[in-house]
């Protein structure tokens, strides 16, 4: 999907300001910015919901302005915040939207839909015939991200989808997203005011402010290094720590010079794959200078603070 | 009255229920068309106040006068164009419906949640799937909140169309009077009370087939 210096203005108000990136087949791109900056503005631009002023929308290489609107919605999923299920339809014909606006085969739909609650954790047999008022707003926006999957669409859009709903709820919400979305290579474009989120979430994150396109990075760069003072004040002053959260303990430099006999008793012991803000966490807690690095068994080396000191300050 | 008769002579009623059953069609007939028609041009009506915002102001001031004109004096105005007819019943009765649905219809597709409409138009519901798909469907329990307003006040209506000749159980309340027979203008007046009510008890059973998400939370 990309983006062709794309505006869009309001009388009085440039809503959208030559606004140019590419997300990558497969990957998740996260809109972040404050409420006004311009990214559901974008983000509605691409399912034209929002006609682009000017520029070029390309998916796939195709203008979506040359195409039916349309044809072009039931091609492209569509999540916001406040979900939008269709109260008088059960979850089934909810989540069979789209593969009917197509004019699947009933049975083909009846089978899809039950894949579909199932991908999302909702039991189709409990679920399917229940109407959306019946269900907890954590369970509607499951059912809101399985419609937008409904048609295998190669490209989603995702307005805040996990805005509603309480943080237990958001973070369960926010992993199954990602296994889903990894298990069905979609192009996912993704708009959220919250910096963690977008930094969870994102391969790539475009920070808006005013209509314009501050940064467009990597997790670890945006935090790394933050293009201006006002995305180092938007990713906050705990980046360092966040971006801990992005590095595993196996991707840090190990200090193999110590046996595992002589590292200290109080030392936690910790895997390759955890992050490094939760290695840090476990040092801190057992007032531990050292971690001691095992992957299931085989003894790695020693995870040095200092070692962690030194990639929080890290400017690669 | 007549000295000595009793309030209400069943033995008269047992000797006509087919003339009840006549004036019954007769009542049902007039009002099925009344509240058909007008819900059809109220329909059409209130697409066009959703389309085009400025037409509502002069739509909601034409029906409104209309649904002021008192029914006897608007029907006597009607005689000199269309006479003693069916039609000059119906012309009053349907104007008298189109304040009531129109107010309904048009509230109730406006209820439709903002979220529900973004949602649908997102995923390419064509304009028109979202007035017959969506729309309609989720505004039903209003619109049919007023058709059954329309209905009972027509059934209303109707009895004083028999002073033009019409009137359903109405006939018989004016023949009544007329003859001071107080069995016939009961049964009259009960008969269409009774109407009315069943008439809106079926539009209740009606609504909660309709709807049944409604009752469901």
């Amino acid at each position: 999907m990309e983006f062709r210096n794309v505006s869009k203005s309001y009388p009085g108000q440039l809503a959208v300001d030559q606004l140019s990136f590419t997300v990558p087949a497969g990957r998740i791109c996260v809109l972040v910015g404050p409420s006004g900056s311009g990214k559901t503005t974008s983000l509605k631009m691409v399912n034209r919901l929002i006609e682009p002023g000017s520029g070029s929308i390309l998916i796939d290489g195709q203008d979506v302005l040359r195409e039916d609107p349309t044809a072009l919605r039931r091609r492209i999923g569509y999540v916001i915040q406040q979900v939008g299920l269709f109260p008088h339809q059960t979850i089934a014909e909810n989540v069979g939207t789209v593969p009917r606006l197509l004019g699947w085969q009933k049975e083909r739909i009846a089978t899809r839909t039950r894949e579909l609650l199932a991908l999302v954790g909702l039991e189709p047999s409990r679920f399917a015939r229940r109407y959306p008022a019946q269900l907890s707003g954590g369970e509607r926006q499951r059912v809101g991200v399985a419609r937008a999957l409904a048609a295998e669409p190669p490209v989603m859009l995702m307005d805040e989808p996990f805005g509603a709903v309480d943080p237990i709820v958001r973070e369960r919400l926010q992993n199954e997203f990602l296994r889903i979305q990894r298990d069905q290579g979609t192009t996912v474009l993704f708009v959220t005011h919250d910096i963690d989120e977008a930094i969870k979430l994102g391969d790539r994150v475009a920070v808006m402010r005013s209509g314009k396109l501050v940064q467009f990075a990597t997790p670890g760069e945006l935090l790394a290094r933050p293009a201006n003072d006002f995305v180092a004040e938007f990713v906050g002053s705990d980046r360092g720590l966040k971006r801990l959260g992005l590095l595993t303990v196996g991707g840090a430099e190990l200090d193999t010079t110590v046996d595992r006999k002589s590292a200290p008793p109080n030392a936690p012991v910790l895997s390759p794959a955890m992050t490094l803000r939760d290695a840090l966490a476990r040092m801190l807690v057992d007032e531990a200078q050292v971690g001691v690095v095992v992957d299931r068994d085989r003894y790695l080396g020693v995870l040095t603070l200092s070692t962690i000191g030194r990639m929080i300050r890290d400017d690669r | 009255m007549t000295e000595g008769e009793p309030l209400i002579r069943w033995d008269w009623i047992a000797d006509h229920l087919d003339e009840f059953a006549f004036r019954l069609v007769e009542h049902v007939e007039l009002t099925v068309i009344a509240v058909g028609v007008g819900f059809v041009i109220a329909f059409g009506l209130s697409l066009v106040v959703l389309r085009v915002p400025r037409a509502e102001a002069p739509i909601t001031w034409v029906t409104g006068t209309l649904y002021t004109i008192p029914s006897l004096a608007l029907f006597a105005l009607l005689i000199p164009y269309t006479g003693l007819t069916i039609l000059t019943a119906e012309i009053g009765l349907v104007s008298y419906t189109l304040l009531i649905l129109i107010r309904n219809i048009v509230r109730g597709i406006r209820g439709v949640p903002a979220d529900v409409r973004e949602a649908a138009v997102g995923m390419g519901y064509a304009p028109r799937e979202i007035l017959w798909r969506i729309e309609v469907p989720l505004a039903l329990a209003v619109i049919i909140a007023g058709v059954r307003l329309a209905t009972i006040s027509t059934i209303g209506l109707v009895t004083v169309s028999s002073l033009i000749g019409q009137g359903g159980f109405g006939f018989l309340i004016l023949d009544g009077i007329q003859r001071l027979f107080t069995t016939e203008l009961i049964a009259g007046a009960v008969l269409s009370v009774a109407l009315a009510i069943a008439a809106d008890a079926l539009l209740v059973l009606l609504q909660r087939r309709l709807t049944p998400w409604t009752r469901s939370a």
